[in-house]
This record gives C-alpha cells, sequence and structure tokens, in this order.
C-alpha cells in the first residue's frame, strides 16, 4: 500500500462569483514526482497555496503529509518545502546566512545546520561564494541554491512554483538532476512549469483547466490519448479550449 | 532621405557596478530591414541591456549601434520616433484603462489611434471588449496585446520585444507569434527576445547569446545544420539511470535529458566517418555508404552501453538536433558554464 503524501478529494475555492478551484480530486505518492500544470488563469495557483496551508479551500478536503488543509495549516508548513521564481532566498543576506536563517525556521539542530550547510555548499561547488551575499550569484545558482534550502530540512514534500523560468538550458537540466536526486531519496516533489518537456521528466502530470482538473495520467498515457509524441501539442490541445485566461 | 530600417550592433560592450559585472561582453550582429531577429538566451545573457542600449535609454561603454541609420547616442531623438518598444515590464499603466493607455501613447508620439488602425487592427478587435478595464486587470496575454498596441500606435519601422512571451500561457504564446508574422508582412523590422528555445525556429535568423556574448549568428536551419556530430535520443525503462550510465560512459561524449528521451553524442564521431569511408576506398567496397556504416556502428555502440547496464525497453534511434542542442553545444565550446 503506498504512502499518499496528498490526498485531495472535491477541493473547491470560490472568491464570490468566481469559482477559481473548481472540485479537484487527486491524490500523490510518496517519492513521486507529480507535475501541475495549467495554463495562466486555470487555478493552479490558487490550488498551490491551499496544499501549502497558505489558504482556506471554500469546501472540499485536502490532507498534506497526513495533515488537513482545513485546520493543521501550522503542521502542514512545518512539513512541506517551497520554493518559487517570486521568492526564494534573501538577497542581501549570504548563502550561509541564508541557509542558517531557514535551517532555523524549519527547526533543524544547530549541529545538523552547520554539517548539511557544508555539505550543501560543497555539493553545489559554492565554497568561494559561501559568505557572499545571495544577491550577487547569476540566476542559475540563485535556483540551485534555493532548492537546496527548500529541501534542507528534509520535508516529506516539496512545492516548486516554476522553479526554472528563464534558465539556461544547461542550468535547467542541472536543476532536474537535483529534483531526481531528492526524488530518489524519498521527498515527493509537486512541481509546476510551462516547459512541456519538464512534463515528461514527472510520473505522472494533472492539467487544470478553468478550474477543474481536465487531466490526471502519466505524460505517455496522455500523449496516447491525444494522439500525439509531443506533450506540448497534448496541453495545447487541452488548454486550447478554455474560457479564461486570467492571471 | 528614407534609410531602410536596418540596425547594426558593432562591439557594444557594457557594464555595471563600477565595471564588476560585465553584462554586455562586445556584442556584434545586424538586422536587415522588414527581419523578425530573435535573441536567444537565458535570464541574465545581457538581452535587456542590449534592447535598453538600442533604444536609447542606457548607454553603453563602448562599441556603437545604428538603427535606421541613426545613431543612439547622437541621433536618439530621431531613433525614440521610430521605434517600438516592449520592455517586458514596466510597459503599461496599470491604473489607466485599455482606451486610456493607448491615447495616452498616442499622444505622446503625436498621433491617433486611428491614425495607424489597419496596423493593429487585428490586435486591437481582439482587446476592445475590454476598453474600460484597467490595465492593470487583465490577464497576462491580454496585457501583452495592448502593450503590442501601444508599441505600434506610431507606426514604428522598429519593434523591439523583450521577452514579450514569458509568462504567458501557451496558447497565448502561439497566439502572439502569429500576430508578429503578420506585422513583418507588413514591412516593420522586428528584434524579439526570448528564453524559449522552441521559439528560435520561428524566427528567420537568431543571435544565440549567453554571458553577455554571443555565440552564434545565423538562420536556425544553418545553426542546426553546423550541428558538427550525429546525434541520437535514447530512452528506456530507468530513463534517469540511463542518463547516468551514459554520462559515465568513456566513448560518450554528451548526454543530456530531453523530456521523454536523452539526447546523445559520442566523442571521435567525426573520425569514426573518416575511418569507415577510408576502410571502403581501400577495400574498393561499393554498397555500403560509409555514412550508414558510422551511424549503424555508433547505434550499435549505444545499443551495447545500454545492454551492459541491464537496462530493458531500450529505443535509440538517430535524430536531427535542435535549436536547444545547438546552444548547449555552443555553451560548451564557448567555455561557458552555468557556473559563476
Amino acid at each position: 500500500m503506498e504512502e499518499k503524501v496528498i490526498v485531495c478529494k472535491d477541493l473547491t475555492k470560490q472568491f464570490g462569483d468566481f469559482c477559481a478551484v473548481d472540485k479537484i480530486s487527486f491524490d500523490v505518492s510518496k517519492g513521486e514526482i507529480f507535475g501541475f500544470l495549467g495554463a495562466n488563469g486555470a487555478g493552479k495557483t490558487t490550488a498551490m497555496r491551499i496544499l501549502c496551508g497558505l489558504s482556506y479551500p471554500s469546501s472540499g478536503e485536502a490532507t498534506v503529509a497526513g495533515f488537513s488543509v482545513k485546520n493543521q495549516q501550522e503542521s502542514i508548513k512545518k512539513n512541506i518545502g517551497y520554493m518559487s521564481q517570486k521568492f526564494s532566498l534573501y538577497e542581501n543576506l549570504s548563502i550561509r546566512e541564508n541557509i542558517e536563517f531557514f535551517g532555523g525556521v524549519y527547526g533543524v539542530s544547530r549541529k545538523d545546520i552547520r554539517e548539511r550547510s557544508d555539505n550543501l555548499i560543497q555539493d553545489l561547488g559554492l565554497q568561494k561564494e559561501a559568505n557572499k551575499l545571495v544577491g550577487g550569484l547569476p540566476l542559475g545558482w540563485k535556483q540551485k541554491l534555493a532548492f537546496s534550502v527548500a529541501i534542507f530540512h528534509r520535508p516529506k514534500i516539496v512545492f516548486l512554483d516554476e522553479p526554472t523560468g528563464g534558465v539556461d538550458p544547461v542550468t535547467r537540466r542541472q536543476f532536474w538532476d537535483m529534483i531526481y536526486d531528492a526524488s530518489a531519496s524519498g521527498i515527493t516533489i509537486f512541481v509546476t512549469t510551462h516547459y512541456m518537456d519538464e512534463a515528461e521528466y514527472c510520473n505522472r502530470i494533472s492539467v487544470m483547466v478553468d478550474g477543474k482538473m481536465e487531466a490526471l495520467d502519466s505524460p505517455a498515457n496522455l500523449k496516447k490519448q491525444y494522439a500525439t509524441d509531443s506533450m506540448d501539442e497534448a496541453f495545447y490541445k487541452l488548454a486550447r479550449g478554455a474560457r479564461r485566461s486570467g492571471d | 532621405m528614407i534609410m531602410p530600417a536596418t540596425v547594426s550592433v558593432q562591439d557594444l560592450i557594457k557594464t555595471y557596478d563600477k565595471g564588476k559585472v560585465l553584462a554586455v561582453d562586445k556584442v556584434s550582429f545586424e538586422v536587415k530591414a522588414g527581419e523578425l531577429f530573435g535573441l536567444i538566451g537565458a535570464d541574465g545573457a545581457g538581452k535587456s541591456t542590449i534592447f535598453r542600449i538600442l533604444t536609447t535609454v542606457l548607454l553603453a561603454d563602448s562599441g556603437s549601434a545604428t538603427l535606421a541609420g541613426y545613431d543612439v547616442v547622437r541621433d536618439y531623438r530621431e531613433i525614440r520616433n521610430r521605434v517600438g518598444y516592449m520592455p517586458g515590464k514596466f510597459s503599461l499603466y496599470q491604473d489607466l484603462t485599455v482606451q486610456e493607455n493607448l491615447e495616452f501613447f498616442a499622444t505622446v508620439f503625436g498621433t491617433t489611434i486611428e491614425a495607424n488602425m489597419d496596423l493593429i487592427k487585428d490586435i486591437y478587435d481582439q482587446i476592445k471588449p475590454f476598453s474600460n478595464r484597467r490595465a492593470g486587470k487583465l490577464s497576462g496575454g491580454m496585457k501583452q496585446k495592448l502593450a503590442l498596441c501601444c508599441a505600434l500606435i506610431h507606426k514604428p519601422e522598429v519593434l523591439l520585444l523583450d521577452e514579450p512571451t514569458t509568462g504567458v500561457d501557451v496558447v497565448s504564446r502561439k497566439e502572439f507569434w502569429e500576430m508578429l508574422k503578420k506585422l513583418k508582412a507588413q514591412g516593420i523590422t522586428i528584434i524579439v527576445s526570448t528564453p524559449y528555445m522552441d521559439e528560435a525556429k520561428l524566427c528567420e535568423r537568431i543571435a544565440l547569446i549567453q554571458n553577455g556574448r554571443i555565440m552564434s549568428v545565423d538562420t536556425p536551419g544553418n545553426i542546426i545544420r553546423a550541428y558538427p556530430e550525429k546525434l541520437f535520443a535514447a530512452k528506456s525503462d530507468d530513463i534517469y539511470k540511463l542518463l547516468k550510465d551514459f554520462r559515465n560512459h568513456p566513448e560518450v561524449d554528451r548526454a543530456f535529458a530531453f523530456g521523454e528521451f536523452i539526447h546523445i553524442s559520442l566523442k571521435n564521431a567525426e573520425r569514426t566517418t573518416l575511418n569507415a569511408e577510408r576502410s571502403t576506398l581501400n577495400a574498393e567496397r561499393s554498397t555500403l555508404n560509409a555514412e550508414r556504416t558510422t551511424v549503424s556502428s555508433q547505434l550499435d555502440i549505444l545499443n551495447r552501453i545500454a545492454a551492459e547496464n541491464n537496462h530493458t525497453g531500450i529505443q535509440i534511434k538517430e535524430i536531427e538536433p535542435g535549436i536547444e542542442d545547438s546552444f548547449i553545444l555552443l555553451m560548451g565550446r564557448n567555455d561557458i558554464t552555468a557556473n559563476p
């Protein structure tokens, strides 16, 4: 019996008349790399915020790492990692200071912080930069560092919101190497992306259209279903009929 | 005298932070009149800096640039009247309505919305239903369309679009490129920057840029044709292990993940061709051509590596390289690693 890290049933979020998330149901198993796709305005960000314990659902239920999104939001936050393009690290703190800060916030012991941060800095080859401000790092390096910090406290699941936007093709792939390694170590990965080749790296993907979950399957099966060998085509066919293209 | 709307950039250098950050490193390229030219590169490659120099809002440290024959430093006023610019950020007034934004830009350029309606009609029709909505309340795709209209309102000779499709959904991206093709048909010179490699092939010619340096300027077709080795796509039931197995093998030159497949090239791929040709000539065999022998022997090698590592569901085939393959190759050739 596979352990489920996310269980979601009829999750709904309404803003007045507007139904941003419309009765979505799905599960994510431990160690899975799960791609959460959808065009802008489809309801992805709203759904992710609920799953991260940042927003209350209007109806329906979901548990993340075993905790309810309705009344155990603080426990969810302690057990997940999060990284997005918009916010990842403090630009005016050094690399070491950022690691120590986030480690501390997530309750990692001082000893573990010291040991893990040395390993992290070494693995990323940032020994010379460790005491420099994060703001001075090239984007690709910030992204890789942010990911490492997001899983520093060994969370059960890490949420990645378009982590590789705008980054060069080599760094993108190095980033996915890191994702694979994390997944192999038992961390569940929940990732959104606009790069369709990245959708292929996922075990399963879901596609949200106008608040509903219109697809939930492996990339291979979805391509078969839409009679194409390109994820790009399959996604386009799904997203094309959408009425909403909100921000 | 009407100057053709070409763009010429010569040895442009720009640094930030008192010379500590080299953003643009001796960049040169030419854009022909009426061309759809792409500046392809990741964030931080120097694309926005180049655009700001071309639109005369930033001065380069050294080097020169001209648009339609006008110098970016000496003749900045003439350029500002002839260029349409979509800077990606801060291009619209969020608290003005669609209509108010259009009227504002029209007045600033001393024209009216109606004056050049034929140019923007297709795009304008899509945002017209939202005429009284504030720009800040529009979706990403709609903001792009409005910003494009505002950039076209004075019938510019050169259109500079800085990452117009970043952060915009897949459907709107496709629509945007359709609009660009129509604009090009009207004779406007368009320079567009993008980090999306798949958009590169929609341009007539492209410049691949990384870390402030131009790695190549050519048509997408020529860049792909110049790819020096045979490229193969492989997959198996354990694709991540396959990637590692290939990378660890001494005969493999490069292996990169590309969605469902791994793209691989072997070391000495070129030399293998020469040896095969020589042995064919020497043996005076005429049936097998060197090409086919080479491909099948490389396929054999790759299949062998996969089988040796106990992979199941192995599929390997020769493929045509794409722009992303070329970009990665050029990054390595120019010794531009992703490391700081």
